[in-house]
């Protein structure tokens, strides 16, 4: 009976990859309801913060924040690259660090300079490996994103732009449609467009307290925070429902794969079987 | 109709508040500032404090504590984006020089240049990777 023994181990070894891909494909997909849950819960701020930077750019104020104005020649960019922290998620890294890559690509054939801030443990170490300029990066932030922990590497990218050390500021994450489908998208933060902002209804100004400068000067640093923090969100929404999906046809495939080997199994059992028999019919024969 | 004012308290990471509002008392950063409704349009920041709303038909009022943001005014709404950290000018520097710390230290390691066809070469395998699984997995079913 050769190799059966080879091929009972096999498919031991198979379900026991099958049983951790399953479990692993359950935990994502319950990690993956809550993260659509946080993403929904931060749209209400970004629908509120929109509006009011939206009325503040059109109101008549003496002051224009500095994330509003469009520079006329763009020699540095500033790009903010959205990964997971972990693998085993499919294609998602991979096609936002691609799109990154080809959209760097034509910068640097433009002549522009590229500044690059990583969130995510995976897009960190790939910029870093490849040699890009990497201002700042976070990692590890965990199941759940909080604001807290992105300020830091944030601000040192907005104040890039502020001191003129970047003229554009673009971010690349990964945009959750639906379960099955997550897409890599290129966005432009800064300078914020007016497209972004939509148009605002009438013309009036605020009272501003204490000034009107200090305030919108929090506003927008506030706005263009929630744009990254949603981009964060969907992100590691994105992320799940990927690993979810991924773990899922892994299990497929283990499935598959075992049934393969039982038929295997199976066959050669029975020609040792029948091997077997013909050898005692023939021995039988002989004695008679 | 009843003279009340619409106030939503929106932070990034939830939507804490939302209804109508008789009277609302907010800790502004020049001082605290009562609203009733048809206020004049107002935008101001404010500190760390309780956000006091008089809810009609209700006795007590209503306190919620803030870390912190911006509160803004209209005749008939009051949004209040509320800080999920407390911040500061000091507190946002030093976790910006904290990050640029980290990055640097992590650059030290970086030998050349952006190597374009080293990342692109790294992800097409990565890529083809992946479709390879995929047909694999369609010509087995």
């Amino acid at each position: 009976m050769a190799g059966s023994k080879e091929i009972r181990t096999k498919i031991k070894s198979v379900e026991n990859t099958r049983k951790i891909t399953k479990a692993m494909e359950m935990v994502a997909a319950s990690k993956m309801r809550k993260a659509q849950d946080r993403m929904r819960a931060s749209r209400p701020y970004a629908e509120k913060i929109r509006n009011v930077a939206a009325h503040l750019s059109f109101a008549q104020s003496e002051y224009k924040h500095a994330f509003l104005v469009k520079r006329d020649a763009v020699k540095n960019v500033g790009l903010i690259v959205m990964s997971s922290d972990k693998g085993l998620c499919g294609g998602l890294n991979t096609n936002v660090l691609r799109l990154s890559v080809n959209q760097m690509k034509t910068w640097e054939s433009e002549g522009k300079k590229i500044a690059v801030s990583a969130i995510g443990n995976k897009g960190f170490s790939f910029m870093t490996r490849v040699g890009a300029d990497v201002k700042s990066h976070i990692t590890g932030l965990g199941d759940v994103p909080h604001l807290e922990n992105l300020i830091g590497a944030i601000k040192v990218m907005l104040d890039a732009y502020t001191a003129g050390e970047i003229d554009q500021l673009y971010i690349c994450y990964t945009k959750f449609i639906n379960t099955m489908k997550q897409e890599p998208i290129m966005q432009q933060l800064l300078p914020l467009g007016g497209e972004q902002l939509g148009s605002a209804k009438g013309h009036w100004d605020y009272i501003y307290e204490p000034e009107a400068k200090p305030v919108i000067d929090e506003l927008m640093t506030r706005y263009v925070e929630s744009l990254i923090y949603n981009a964060v969100a969907e992100n590691m929404a994105s992320e799940q429902s990927s690993r979810m999906v991924a773990m899922k046809s892994a299990s497929d495939n283990a499935k598959n794969v075992i049934g393969e080997l039982k038929l295997v199994y199976n066959k050669a059992r029975q020609a040792a079987i029948t091997k077997e028999i013909s050898e005692i019919v023939g021995g039988a024969a002989a004695v008679s | 109709m009843a003279n009340t004012i619409h106030i939503d308290v929106v932070s990034a990471e939830a939507s804490i508040f939302s209804g109508e509002a008789e009277f609302v008392v907010a800790p502004a950063s020049a001082g605290e500032v009562g609203i009733y409704p048809n206020h004049a349009p107002l935008i101001t920041t404010i500190k760390p404090g309780a956000l006091r709303v008089k809810i009609p038909g209700e006795e007590e009022e209503q306190v919620i504590f803030i870390s912190g943001g911006i509160l803004e005014v209209q005749p008939s709404v009051i949004t209040v984006l509320a800080d999920t950290a407390i911040r500061g000018h000091d507190l946002d520097e030093a976790k910006a020089i904290a990050a640029k710390e980290a990055a640097e230290e992590a650059m030290k390691n970086r030998t050349s240049d952006m190597d374009y066809a080293k990342a692109q070469a790294e992800l097409a395998e990565a890529v083809a990777q992946i479709q390879a699984i995929q047909r694999l997995r369609k010509t087995t079913h």
